[in-house]
Protein backbone atom coordinates (compact mmCIF):
# COMPACT_ATOMS: atom_id res chain seq x y z
CA UNK A 1 0.00 0.00 0.00
CA UNK A 2 1.27 3.45 -0.88
CA UNK A 3 -0.62 6.24 0.82
CA UNK A 4 1.56 8.99 -0.59
CA UNK A 5 1.02 7.70 -4.16
CA UNK A 6 -2.66 8.09 -3.46
CA UNK A 7 -2.60 11.53 -1.84
CA UNK A 8 -0.23 12.96 -4.43
CA UNK A 9 -2.38 11.65 -7.22
CA UNK A 10 -5.74 12.30 -5.65
CA UNK A 11 -7.07 14.74 -8.27
CA UNK A 12 -5.67 12.72 -11.14
CA UNK A 13 -7.33 9.61 -9.81
CA UNK A 14 -10.58 11.48 -9.32
CA UNK A 15 -10.63 12.72 -12.91
CA UNK A 16 -9.78 9.27 -14.22
CA UNK A 17 -12.36 7.71 -11.94
CA UNK A 18 -15.14 10.02 -13.04
CA UNK A 19 -14.36 9.36 -16.70
CA UNK A 20 -14.52 5.61 -16.12
CA UNK A 21 -17.54 6.14 -13.93
CA UNK A 22 -19.52 7.93 -16.61
CA UNK A 23 -18.97 5.01 -18.95
CA UNK A 24 -19.98 2.50 -16.28
CA UNK A 25 -23.09 4.58 -15.61
CA UNK A 26 -24.09 4.56 -19.28
CA UNK A 27 -23.71 0.78 -19.47
CA UNK A 28 -25.28 0.16 -16.07
CA UNK A 29 -28.50 1.87 -17.17
CA UNK A 30 -29.03 -0.93 -19.67
CA UNK A 31 -28.83 -3.61 -16.98
CA UNK A 32 -31.06 -1.76 -14.62
CA UNK A 33 -33.76 -0.88 -17.15
CA UNK A 34 -34.06 -4.43 -18.39
CA UNK A 35 -34.00 -5.78 -14.87
CA UNK A 36 -36.77 -3.37 -13.97
CA UNK A 37 -39.21 -4.65 -16.56
CA UNK A 38 -38.18 -8.32 -16.73
CA UNK A 39 -36.32 -9.12 -13.49
CA UNK A 40 -33.67 -10.47 -15.78
CA UNK A 41 -29.95 -9.71 -16.01
CA UNK A 42 -29.18 -9.26 -19.67
CA UNK A 43 -25.72 -10.82 -19.63
CA UNK A 44 -25.40 -10.20 -23.35
CA UNK A 45 -25.33 -6.46 -22.69
CA UNK A 46 -21.53 -6.64 -22.98
CA UNK A 47 -22.01 -7.37 -26.68
CA UNK A 48 -24.35 -4.42 -27.07
CA UNK A 49 -21.46 -2.33 -25.81
CA UNK A 50 -18.99 -4.06 -28.13
CA UNK A 51 -21.23 -3.50 -31.16
CA UNK A 52 -21.19 0.23 -30.43
CA UNK A 53 -17.39 0.18 -30.43
CA UNK A 54 -17.25 -1.52 -33.81
CA UNK A 55 -19.92 0.70 -35.34
CA UNK A 56 -17.93 3.77 -34.26
CA UNK A 57 -14.78 2.23 -35.68
CA UNK A 58 -16.28 1.48 -39.09
CA UNK A 59 -18.03 4.80 -39.39
CA UNK A 60 -15.07 6.94 -38.39
CA UNK A 61 -12.75 4.83 -40.52
CA UNK A 62 -14.91 5.52 -43.54
CA UNK A 63 -15.31 9.21 -42.82
CA UNK A 64 -11.92 10.21 -41.45
CA UNK A 65 -9.51 7.98 -43.31
CA UNK A 66 -6.05 9.38 -42.70
CA UNK A 67 -6.91 13.03 -42.17
CA UNK A 68 -6.57 14.66 -38.77
CA UNK A 69 -9.72 16.62 -38.15
CA UNK A 70 -10.15 19.54 -35.77
CA UNK A 71 -12.57 22.23 -34.70
CA UNK A 72 -16.21 21.91 -35.62
CA UNK A 73 -15.48 18.85 -37.73
CA UNK A 74 -14.26 17.05 -34.61
CA UNK A 75 -17.46 17.84 -32.80
CA UNK A 76 -19.45 16.51 -35.75
CA UNK A 77 -17.36 13.34 -35.86
CA UNK A 78 -17.82 12.67 -32.15
CA UNK A 79 -21.57 13.13 -32.51
CA UNK A 80 -21.51 10.84 -35.53
CA UNK A 81 -19.55 8.19 -33.66
CA UNK A 82 -21.85 8.35 -30.67
CA UNK A 83 -24.93 8.20 -32.87
CA UNK A 84 -23.53 5.25 -34.82
CA UNK A 85 -22.52 3.42 -31.65
CA UNK A 86 -25.89 4.12 -30.10
CA UNK A 87 -27.78 2.88 -33.13
CA UNK A 88 -25.75 -0.30 -33.33
CA UNK A 89 -26.23 -0.87 -29.60
CA UNK A 90 -29.95 -0.20 -29.84
CA UNK A 91 -30.23 -2.53 -32.82
CA UNK A 92 -28.33 -5.38 -31.19
CA UNK A 93 -30.34 -4.97 -27.98
CA UNK A 94 -33.56 -5.05 -29.98
CA UNK A 95 -32.53 -8.25 -31.76
CA UNK A 96 -31.36 -9.84 -28.53
CA UNK A 97 -34.76 -9.34 -26.98
CA UNK A 98 -36.52 -10.70 -30.02
CA UNK A 99 -34.32 -13.71 -30.59
CA UNK A 100 -32.95 -14.69 -27.17
CA UNK A 101 -35.66 -13.65 -24.71
CA UNK A 102 -39.08 -13.17 -26.23
CA UNK A 103 -39.51 -16.78 -27.36
CA UNK A 104 -38.69 -17.90 -23.82
CA UNK A 105 -41.19 -15.46 -22.39
CA UNK A 106 -43.88 -16.78 -24.68
CA UNK A 107 -43.23 -20.26 -23.30
CA UNK A 108 -43.07 -19.13 -19.69
CA UNK A 109 -39.60 -20.62 -19.48
CA UNK A 110 -37.92 -20.84 -16.07
CA UNK A 111 -35.45 -18.16 -15.01
CA UNK A 112 -32.42 -20.36 -15.62
CA UNK A 113 -33.35 -20.67 -19.30
CA UNK A 114 -33.10 -16.89 -19.69
CA UNK A 115 -29.69 -16.85 -18.07
CA UNK A 116 -28.40 -19.59 -20.35
CA UNK A 117 -29.90 -17.92 -23.38
CA UNK A 118 -28.19 -14.66 -22.38
CA UNK A 119 -24.81 -16.32 -22.02
CA UNK A 120 -25.32 -18.19 -25.28
CA UNK A 121 -26.22 -15.02 -27.14
CA UNK A 122 -23.20 -13.28 -25.67
CA UNK A 123 -20.82 -16.06 -26.79
CA UNK A 124 -22.41 -16.12 -30.21
CA UNK A 125 -22.13 -12.37 -30.70
CA UNK A 126 -18.57 -11.85 -29.59
CA UNK A 127 -17.26 -14.88 -31.41
CA UNK A 128 -19.11 -13.74 -34.50
CA UNK A 129 -17.47 -10.34 -34.16
CA UNK A 130 -14.08 -11.98 -33.67
CA UNK A 131 -14.53 -14.06 -36.79
CA UNK A 132 -15.84 -11.22 -38.95
CA UNK A 133 -13.73 -8.33 -37.71
CA UNK A 134 -10.52 -10.09 -36.73
CA UNK A 135 -9.04 -11.11 -33.40
CA UNK A 136 -6.73 -8.16 -32.93
CA UNK A 137 -7.67 -4.84 -31.48
CA UNK A 138 -8.06 -2.02 -33.97
CA UNK A 139 -7.88 1.68 -33.30
CA UNK A 140 -10.69 4.07 -33.99
CA UNK A 141 -9.23 6.93 -36.06
CA UNK A 142 -9.05 9.93 -33.76
CA UNK A 143 -11.89 12.39 -34.36
CA UNK A 144 -9.95 15.01 -32.37
CA UNK A 145 -6.47 15.52 -31.01
CA UNK A 146 -6.70 14.92 -27.32
CA UNK A 147 -4.69 17.09 -24.99
CA UNK A 148 -5.11 18.81 -21.67
CA UNK A 149 -7.82 21.46 -21.80
CA UNK A 150 -7.58 22.68 -18.25
CA UNK A 151 -6.52 21.25 -14.95
CA UNK A 152 -8.05 20.81 -11.53
CA UNK A 153 -5.49 21.13 -8.74
CA UNK A 154 -2.79 20.09 -11.13
CA UNK A 155 -4.68 17.15 -12.62
CA UNK A 156 -5.04 17.63 -16.38
CA UNK A 157 -8.52 17.23 -17.83
CA UNK A 158 -8.06 16.13 -21.42
CA UNK A 159 -10.30 16.61 -24.44
CA UNK A 160 -11.17 12.93 -24.23
CA UNK A 161 -12.37 13.17 -20.64
CA UNK A 162 -14.40 16.25 -21.49
CA UNK A 163 -16.01 14.47 -24.42
CA UNK A 164 -16.96 11.57 -22.15
CA UNK A 165 -18.32 13.82 -19.42
CA UNK A 166 -20.34 16.08 -21.69
CA UNK A 167 -21.84 13.33 -23.81
CA UNK A 168 -22.55 11.07 -20.83
CA UNK A 169 -24.21 13.83 -18.84
CA UNK A 170 -26.33 14.76 -21.85
CA UNK A 171 -27.44 11.17 -22.38
CA UNK A 172 -28.10 10.53 -18.70
CA UNK A 173 -30.25 13.63 -18.38
CA UNK A 174 -32.11 12.66 -21.54
CA UNK A 175 -32.72 9.17 -20.18
CA UNK A 176 -33.82 10.53 -16.83
CA UNK A 177 -36.35 12.84 -18.49
CA UNK A 178 -37.65 10.09 -20.76
CA UNK A 179 -38.28 7.76 -17.84
CA UNK A 180 -39.80 10.47 -15.65
CA UNK A 181 -42.00 12.24 -18.13
CA UNK A 182 -42.65 10.48 -21.41
CA UNK A 183 -45.37 8.03 -22.23
CA UNK A 184 -42.73 5.35 -22.81
CA UNK A 185 -41.14 6.16 -19.45
CA UNK A 186 -44.45 5.82 -17.66
CA UNK A 187 -45.08 2.57 -19.48
CA UNK A 188 -41.67 1.27 -18.41
CA UNK A 189 -42.28 2.20 -14.78
CA UNK A 190 -45.78 0.75 -14.82
CA UNK A 191 -44.56 -2.55 -16.27
CA UNK A 192 -41.78 -2.62 -13.67
CA UNK A 193 -44.23 -2.11 -10.81
CA UNK A 194 -47.08 -4.33 -12.00
CA UNK A 195 -46.97 -5.63 -15.55
CA UNK A 196 -50.43 -7.18 -15.58
CA UNK A 197 -52.11 -4.04 -14.33
CA UNK A 198 -50.09 -2.00 -16.81
CA UNK A 199 -51.61 -4.09 -19.59
CA UNK A 200 -55.08 -3.39 -18.17
CA UNK A 201 -54.29 0.31 -18.54
CA UNK A 202 -53.53 -0.18 -22.21
CA UNK A 203 -49.78 -0.68 -22.08
CA UNK A 204 -48.54 -3.09 -24.71
CA UNK A 205 -46.08 -4.98 -22.52
CA UNK A 206 -44.16 -6.57 -25.38
CA UNK A 207 -43.67 -3.23 -27.02
CA UNK A 208 -42.51 -1.57 -23.81
CA UNK A 209 -40.05 -4.38 -23.15
CA UNK A 210 -38.68 -4.06 -26.64
CA UNK A 211 -38.31 -0.30 -26.31
CA UNK A 212 -36.67 -0.73 -22.92
CA UNK A 213 -33.98 -2.92 -24.47
CA UNK A 214 -33.47 -0.36 -27.23
CA UNK A 215 -33.20 2.52 -24.76
CA UNK A 216 -30.57 0.67 -22.73
CA UNK A 217 -28.88 -0.42 -25.95
CA UNK A 218 -28.57 3.16 -27.19
CA UNK A 219 -26.63 4.20 -24.10
CA UNK A 220 -24.59 0.99 -23.99
CA UNK A 221 -23.62 1.31 -27.66
CA UNK A 222 -22.65 4.96 -27.25
CA UNK A 223 -20.51 3.97 -24.27
CA UNK A 224 -18.84 1.30 -26.42
CA UNK A 225 -17.78 3.95 -28.91
CA UNK A 226 -16.54 6.35 -26.23
CA UNK A 227 -14.60 3.54 -24.55
CA UNK A 228 -13.16 2.36 -27.87
CA UNK A 229 -11.84 5.83 -28.68
CA UNK A 230 -9.25 5.40 -25.97
CA UNK A 231 -8.53 1.68 -25.83
CA UNK A 232 -9.29 0.52 -29.34
CA UNK A 233 -11.91 -1.96 -30.38
CA UNK A 234 -11.78 -5.74 -30.15
CA UNK A 235 -14.35 -8.51 -30.00
CA UNK A 236 -13.74 -9.20 -26.31
CA UNK A 237 -13.85 -5.56 -25.25
CA UNK A 238 -17.27 -5.82 -23.62
CA UNK A 239 -16.46 -8.39 -21.00
CA UNK A 240 -14.76 -6.44 -18.22
CA UNK A 241 -16.44 -3.03 -18.54
CA UNK A 242 -19.87 -4.63 -18.74
CA UNK A 243 -19.26 -6.82 -15.72
CA UNK A 244 -18.15 -3.74 -13.82
CA UNK A 245 -21.17 -1.80 -15.00
CA UNK A 246 -23.30 -4.66 -13.74
CA UNK A 247 -21.49 -4.27 -10.43
CA UNK A 248 -22.31 -0.58 -10.54
CA UNK A 249 -25.98 -1.33 -11.18
CA UNK A 250 -26.09 -3.68 -8.20
CA UNK A 251 -24.18 -1.14 -6.13
CA UNK A 252 -26.78 1.53 -6.82
CA UNK A 253 -29.69 -0.87 -6.46
CA UNK A 254 -30.56 -2.94 -9.51
CA UNK A 255 -33.72 -1.64 -11.12
CA UNK A 256 -33.09 1.86 -9.86
CA UNK A 257 -32.02 4.26 -12.63
CA UNK A 258 -30.47 7.00 -10.55
CA UNK A 259 -28.88 4.24 -8.52
CA UNK A 260 -27.17 2.96 -11.67
CA UNK A 261 -25.82 6.43 -12.41
CA UNK A 262 -24.59 6.91 -8.87
CA UNK A 263 -23.21 3.36 -8.70
CA UNK A 264 -21.32 3.84 -11.96
CA UNK A 265 -19.64 7.05 -10.87
CA UNK A 266 -18.87 5.68 -7.44
CA UNK A 267 -17.37 2.49 -8.80
CA UNK A 268 -15.22 4.37 -11.31
CA UNK A 269 -13.84 6.63 -8.61
CA UNK A 270 -13.36 3.96 -5.99
CA UNK A 271 -11.56 1.55 -8.27
CA UNK A 272 -9.16 4.27 -9.39
CA UNK A 273 -8.57 5.22 -5.79
CA UNK A 274 -7.95 1.56 -5.09
CA UNK A 275 -5.51 1.38 -7.97
CA UNK A 276 -3.73 4.48 -6.65
CA UNK A 277 -3.54 3.09 -3.16
CA UNK A 278 -2.63 -0.53 -3.82
CA UNK A 279 -1.26 -0.43 -7.36
CA UNK A 280 -2.97 -0.80 -10.73
CA UNK A 281 -3.04 -4.58 -10.56
CA UNK A 282 -5.51 -4.26 -7.67
CA UNK A 283 -8.04 -2.30 -9.67
CA UNK A 284 -10.41 -5.13 -10.55
CA UNK A 285 -9.97 -6.74 -7.15
CA UNK A 286 -11.25 -3.53 -5.63
CA UNK A 287 -14.32 -3.31 -7.91
CA UNK A 288 -15.39 -6.88 -7.41
CA UNK A 289 -14.52 -6.77 -3.74
CA UNK A 290 -17.00 -3.92 -3.54
CA UNK A 291 -19.63 -6.00 -5.31
CA UNK A 292 -19.28 -8.80 -2.79
CA UNK A 293 -19.30 -6.37 0.12
CA UNK A 294 -22.41 -4.57 -1.08
CA UNK A 295 -24.21 -7.83 -1.59
CA UNK A 296 -23.31 -8.93 1.92
CA UNK A 297 -24.13 -5.70 3.70
CA UNK A 298 -26.90 -4.19 1.63
CA UNK A 299 -28.27 -6.65 -0.92
CA UNK A 300 -30.68 -4.09 -2.39
CA UNK A 301 -27.87 -1.64 -3.14
CA UNK A 302 -27.39 1.94 -2.06
CA UNK A 303 -30.67 3.36 -3.33
CA UNK A 304 -32.71 0.18 -3.13
CA UNK A 305 -34.30 -1.99 -5.73
CA UNK A 306 -37.09 -0.42 -7.73
CA UNK A 307 -37.63 1.17 -11.08
CA UNK A 308 -40.69 2.78 -9.60
CA UNK A 309 -39.45 6.26 -8.82
CA UNK A 310 -40.07 8.90 -11.42
CA UNK A 311 -36.46 8.58 -12.41
CA UNK B 1 -79.15 -2.69 -26.20
CA UNK B 2 -76.84 -5.45 -25.05
CA UNK B 3 -73.38 -4.06 -24.46
CA UNK B 4 -71.62 -7.14 -23.14
CA UNK B 5 -72.47 -10.75 -23.76
CA UNK B 6 -70.65 -13.78 -22.38
CA UNK B 7 -71.63 -16.90 -24.26
CA UNK B 8 -70.99 -20.44 -22.98
CA UNK B 9 -67.69 -19.39 -21.46
CA UNK B 10 -65.31 -22.03 -20.23
CA UNK B 11 -62.02 -20.99 -18.66
CA UNK B 12 -59.38 -23.25 -17.19
CA UNK B 13 -56.22 -22.88 -15.14
CA UNK B 14 -54.43 -26.04 -16.14
CA UNK B 15 -56.59 -28.85 -14.85
CA UNK B 16 -58.81 -26.56 -12.78
CA UNK B 17 -61.99 -25.52 -14.52
CA UNK B 18 -62.70 -22.04 -13.19
CA UNK B 19 -65.71 -21.25 -15.39
CA UNK B 20 -68.14 -23.47 -17.20
CA UNK B 21 -71.10 -22.63 -19.44
CA UNK B 22 -71.19 -19.08 -18.20
CA UNK B 23 -73.75 -16.90 -19.94
CA UNK B 24 -74.07 -13.28 -18.88
CA UNK B 25 -75.70 -10.29 -20.54
CA UNK B 26 -75.18 -6.68 -19.60
CA UNK B 27 -77.26 -3.98 -21.23
CA UNK B 28 -76.19 -0.42 -21.80
CA UNK B 29 -76.77 1.71 -18.71
CA UNK B 30 -77.27 -1.17 -16.27
CA UNK B 31 -75.51 -2.08 -13.09
CA UNK B 32 -75.20 -5.85 -13.03
CA UNK B 33 -73.84 -7.61 -9.98
CA UNK B 34 -71.89 -10.85 -10.07
CA UNK B 35 -72.14 -12.59 -6.71
CA UNK B 36 -70.63 -15.70 -5.28
CA UNK B 37 -68.44 -17.12 -2.57
CA UNK B 38 -64.67 -17.07 -2.59
CA UNK B 39 -63.37 -19.12 -5.52
CA UNK B 40 -66.68 -19.11 -7.39
CA UNK B 41 -65.10 -17.65 -10.51
CA UNK B 42 -66.03 -13.96 -10.29
CA UNK B 43 -62.54 -12.59 -10.79
CA UNK B 44 -61.89 -15.05 -13.58
CA UNK B 45 -64.98 -13.77 -15.37
CA UNK B 46 -63.74 -10.19 -15.26
CA UNK B 47 -60.22 -11.23 -16.25
CA UNK B 48 -61.62 -13.07 -19.25
CA UNK B 49 -63.56 -10.00 -20.34
CA UNK B 50 -60.40 -7.90 -20.12
CA UNK B 51 -58.30 -10.41 -22.02
CA UNK B 52 -56.12 -11.46 -19.08
CA UNK B 53 -57.54 -14.98 -19.25
CA UNK B 54 -58.39 -16.86 -22.43
CA UNK B 55 -61.52 -18.98 -22.69
CA UNK B 56 -61.09 -22.50 -24.03
CA UNK B 57 -64.72 -22.41 -25.14
CA UNK B 58 -67.36 -19.79 -25.77
CA UNK B 59 -66.99 -16.14 -26.56
CA UNK B 60 -67.03 -12.62 -25.20
CA UNK B 61 -68.89 -10.03 -27.24
CA UNK B 62 -68.67 -6.34 -26.57
CA UNK B 63 -70.76 -3.86 -28.54
CA UNK B 64 -71.45 -6.58 -31.06
CA UNK B 65 -67.81 -7.49 -31.54
CA UNK B 66 -65.95 -10.63 -30.52
CA UNK B 67 -63.14 -9.60 -28.17
CA UNK B 68 -61.92 -12.73 -26.40
CA UNK B 69 -58.86 -13.09 -28.60
CA UNK B 70 -57.69 -9.53 -28.09
CA UNK B 71 -54.80 -8.71 -25.75
CA UNK B 72 -55.72 -6.67 -22.65
CA UNK B 73 -54.16 -3.46 -23.90
CA UNK B 74 -56.52 -3.48 -26.86
CA UNK B 75 -59.60 -4.38 -24.85
CA UNK B 76 -59.28 -1.25 -22.73
CA UNK B 77 -59.09 0.79 -25.91
CA UNK B 78 -62.53 -0.49 -26.93
CA UNK B 79 -64.06 1.03 -23.83
CA UNK B 80 -63.75 -1.47 -20.99
CA UNK B 81 -62.23 -0.08 -17.81
CA UNK B 82 -61.20 -2.55 -15.11
CA UNK B 83 -60.61 -1.81 -11.42
CA UNK B 84 -59.01 -5.12 -10.50
CA UNK B 85 -59.25 -7.22 -7.38
CA UNK B 86 -56.88 -5.96 -4.71
CA UNK B 87 -56.85 -2.47 -6.32
CA UNK B 88 -53.39 -2.91 -7.85
CA UNK B 89 -52.35 0.71 -7.57
CA UNK B 90 -48.88 1.50 -8.95
CA UNK B 91 -47.30 2.03 -5.55
CA UNK B 92 -44.42 4.23 -6.64
CA UNK B 93 -46.33 6.48 -8.94
CA UNK B 94 -48.13 9.54 -7.69
CA UNK B 95 -51.93 9.60 -7.57
CA UNK B 96 -51.93 11.83 -10.64
CA UNK B 97 -49.58 9.49 -12.50
CA UNK B 98 -51.80 6.56 -11.60
CA UNK B 99 -54.73 8.42 -13.10
CA UNK B 100 -52.71 9.24 -16.20
CA UNK B 101 -51.89 5.54 -16.55
CA UNK B 102 -55.62 4.89 -16.79
CA UNK B 103 -55.70 7.10 -19.87
CA UNK B 104 -52.59 5.52 -21.37
CA UNK B 105 -54.17 4.86 -24.75
CA UNK B 106 -55.85 8.21 -25.03
CA UNK B 107 -54.43 11.31 -26.60
CA UNK B 108 -55.00 14.96 -25.97
CA UNK B 109 -55.90 16.97 -22.93
CA UNK B 110 -56.94 14.94 -19.90
CA UNK B 111 -57.66 17.88 -17.66
CA UNK B 112 -61.44 17.48 -17.77
CA UNK B 113 -61.18 13.78 -17.07
CA UNK B 114 -58.95 14.23 -14.05
CA UNK B 115 -61.21 16.99 -12.74
CA UNK B 116 -64.18 14.68 -13.10
CA UNK B 117 -62.43 11.99 -11.07
CA UNK B 118 -61.42 14.57 -8.48
CA UNK B 119 -65.00 15.74 -8.20
CA UNK B 120 -66.14 12.17 -7.57
CA UNK B 121 -63.27 11.55 -5.14
CA UNK B 122 -62.15 14.90 -3.66
CA UNK B 123 -59.59 13.19 -1.44
CA UNK B 124 -57.63 12.13 -4.52
CA UNK B 125 -57.13 15.76 -5.46
CA UNK B 126 -55.60 16.50 -2.06
CA UNK B 127 -53.33 13.52 -2.44
CA UNK B 128 -52.49 13.95 -6.11
CA UNK B 129 -48.75 14.32 -5.57
CA UNK B 130 -48.53 11.54 -3.02
CA UNK B 131 -47.33 8.06 -4.02
CA UNK B 132 -50.14 5.59 -4.59
CA UNK B 133 -48.55 3.17 -2.15
CA UNK B 134 -48.95 5.62 0.73
CA UNK B 135 -52.75 5.84 0.46
CA UNK B 136 -55.16 4.12 2.80
CA UNK B 137 -57.11 1.10 1.55
CA UNK B 138 -60.22 3.15 0.88
CA UNK B 139 -58.29 5.85 -0.95
CA UNK B 140 -56.55 3.19 -3.03
CA UNK B 141 -59.91 1.76 -3.99
CA UNK B 142 -61.09 5.20 -5.02
CA UNK B 143 -57.93 5.62 -7.05
CA UNK B 144 -58.43 2.24 -8.70
CA UNK B 145 -61.95 3.23 -9.74
CA UNK B 146 -60.85 6.70 -10.79
CA UNK B 147 -58.00 5.24 -12.81
CA UNK B 148 -60.38 2.89 -14.61
CA UNK B 149 -62.67 5.85 -15.37
CA UNK B 150 -59.76 7.70 -16.98
CA UNK B 151 -59.99 5.35 -19.96
CA UNK B 152 -63.45 6.86 -20.61
CA UNK B 153 -65.03 3.41 -20.51
CA UNK B 154 -68.47 2.45 -21.73
CA UNK B 155 -68.30 -0.53 -19.40
CA UNK B 156 -66.70 -0.42 -15.99
CA UNK B 157 -65.62 -3.68 -14.34
CA UNK B 158 -65.31 -3.46 -10.56
CA UNK B 159 -63.82 -6.42 -8.70
CA UNK B 160 -64.82 -6.40 -5.01
CA UNK B 161 -64.50 -2.67 -4.38
CA UNK B 162 -65.62 -3.18 -0.77
CA UNK B 163 -62.97 -5.76 0.08
CA UNK B 164 -61.27 -5.09 3.39
CA UNK B 165 -62.80 -1.64 3.88
CA UNK B 166 -64.58 -0.16 6.88
CA UNK B 167 -68.40 -0.02 6.56
CA UNK B 168 -68.45 3.76 6.28
CA UNK B 169 -65.93 3.72 3.44
CA UNK B 170 -67.88 0.98 1.69
CA UNK B 171 -70.96 3.18 1.90
CA UNK B 172 -69.11 6.07 0.26
CA UNK B 173 -67.79 3.89 -2.51
CA UNK B 174 -71.16 2.35 -3.27
CA UNK B 175 -72.81 5.75 -3.43
CA UNK B 176 -70.13 6.90 -5.87
CA UNK B 177 -70.71 3.82 -8.00
CA UNK B 178 -74.32 4.85 -8.38
CA UNK B 179 -73.14 8.38 -9.26
CA UNK B 180 -70.99 6.91 -11.99
CA UNK B 181 -73.92 4.99 -13.42
CA UNK B 182 -75.93 8.21 -13.62
CA UNK B 183 -73.38 9.55 -16.07
CA UNK B 184 -74.21 6.73 -18.43
CA UNK B 185 -71.42 4.26 -17.67
CA UNK B 186 -72.51 0.64 -17.60
CA UNK B 187 -71.18 -1.32 -14.63
CA UNK B 188 -70.44 -4.97 -13.97
CA UNK B 189 -69.88 -5.23 -10.23
CA UNK B 190 -68.29 -8.26 -8.59
CA UNK B 191 -69.03 -8.55 -4.89
CA UNK B 192 -69.07 -10.88 -1.94
CA UNK B 193 -70.96 -8.21 -0.07
CA UNK B 194 -74.25 -9.36 -1.58
CA UNK B 195 -76.65 -7.20 0.42
CA UNK B 196 -75.09 -3.94 -0.64
CA UNK B 197 -74.47 -5.06 -4.20
CA UNK B 198 -78.09 -6.17 -4.63
CA UNK B 199 -79.34 -2.88 -3.20
CA UNK B 200 -77.43 -1.05 -5.91
CA UNK B 201 -77.72 -3.35 -8.92
CA UNK B 202 -80.52 -3.71 -11.45
CA UNK B 203 -79.85 -7.39 -12.03
CA UNK B 204 -77.51 -9.99 -10.64
CA UNK B 205 -75.96 -13.35 -11.40
CA UNK B 206 -74.92 -15.83 -8.76
CA UNK B 207 -71.89 -18.00 -9.46
CA UNK B 208 -71.15 -21.27 -7.73
CA UNK B 209 -68.13 -23.38 -8.63
CA UNK B 210 -67.75 -21.64 -11.94
CA UNK B 211 -71.38 -21.94 -13.02
CA UNK B 212 -74.20 -19.46 -13.04
CA UNK B 213 -76.76 -20.88 -10.65
CA UNK B 214 -79.13 -17.93 -10.48
CA UNK B 215 -79.84 -14.90 -12.61
CA UNK B 216 -82.58 -12.42 -11.91
CA UNK B 217 -83.60 -8.90 -11.03
CA UNK B 218 -81.70 -7.71 -7.99
CA UNK B 219 -84.91 -7.08 -6.06
CA UNK B 220 -86.14 -10.60 -6.70
CA UNK B 221 -82.85 -12.10 -5.56
CA UNK B 222 -82.89 -10.02 -2.39
CA UNK B 223 -86.06 -11.84 -1.44
CA UNK B 224 -84.91 -15.25 -2.58
CA UNK B 225 -84.66 -17.76 0.27
CA UNK B 226 -81.56 -19.45 -1.02
CA UNK B 227 -79.75 -16.19 -1.65
CA UNK B 228 -80.68 -14.91 1.75
CA UNK B 229 -79.35 -18.05 3.37
CA UNK B 230 -76.16 -18.37 1.43
CA UNK B 231 -75.11 -14.79 0.78
CA UNK B 232 -76.97 -12.49 3.12
CA UNK B 233 -75.89 -14.24 6.28
CA UNK B 234 -79.33 -15.35 7.41
CA UNK B 235 -79.77 -18.74 9.08
CA UNK B 236 -80.10 -21.98 7.13
CA UNK B 237 -82.77 -22.06 4.44
N1 LIG C 1 -53.93 -18.14 -11.38
C1 LIG C 1 -54.66 -19.22 -11.01
N2 LIG C 1 -54.14 -20.47 -11.11
C2 LIG C 1 -54.85 -21.54 -10.75
N3 LIG C 1 -56.09 -21.51 -10.29
C3 LIG C 1 -56.68 -20.31 -10.17
C4 LIG C 1 -56.00 -19.11 -10.52
N4 LIG C 1 -56.82 -18.07 -10.30
C5 LIG C 1 -57.96 -18.59 -9.84
N5 LIG C 1 -57.89 -19.94 -9.75
C6 LIG C 1 -58.96 -20.85 -9.33
O1 LIG C 1 -60.09 -20.58 -10.14
C7 LIG C 1 -61.25 -20.59 -9.36
C8 LIG C 1 -61.98 -19.27 -9.49
O2 LIG C 1 -61.21 -18.27 -8.89
P1 LIG C 1 -61.61 -16.73 -8.92
O3 LIG C 1 -62.08 -16.38 -10.27
O4 LIG C 1 -60.47 -15.97 -8.38
O5 LIG C 1 -62.83 -16.71 -7.90
P2 LIG C 1 -63.49 -15.52 -7.12
O6 LIG C 1 -63.03 -14.23 -7.71
O7 LIG C 1 -64.95 -15.74 -7.28
O8 LIG C 1 -63.06 -15.65 -5.69
C9 LIG C 1 -60.83 -20.94 -7.95
O9 LIG C 1 -60.98 -22.32 -7.78
C10 LIG C 1 -59.39 -20.56 -7.91
O10 LIG C 1 -58.69 -21.34 -6.99
MG1 LIG D 1 -62.05 -12.68 -6.73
Amino acid sequence: MCVSCFTQNFWNLLVLGLADGFLYALIAIGYTLVYGVLQLINFAHSEVFMSGGFAGYFILNAVIGTSSPGGVVSVGLVVLGIAGGAMAGGGVAFLLERVAYRPLRRRHAPRLAFLISAIGASFFLYNMAGKEFGRDAVEIPAPFTSGPVFSVFGAPVTTYYLVIAISAITMLIFLDRVVAGSKLGKGIRAVAQDAETASLMGVNIDRVISQTFVLGGLLGGAAGFLFGLNTGVVYTMGFTPALKAFTAAVLGGIGNIRGAMLGGLLLGVVENFGAGLFGTQWRDVVSFGILVLVLLVRPTGLLGERLGRSA
Amino acid sequence: MTLLRLIDLEVRYGAIRALQDVNVDVSEGEIVALLGANGAGKTTTLRTISGLARPVKGSVQFAGREIHRLPPHEVVGLGIGHAPEGRRIFPQMSVLENLEMGAYRRRGDLHQDTERVYSLFPVLKQRRRQDGGTLSGGEQQMLAIGRALMSAPRLLLLDEPSMGLAPLVVETIFSIISEIRKTGTTILLVEQNAAQALALADRAYVLENGRVVMADKARTLLNNERVRAAYLGEGAA
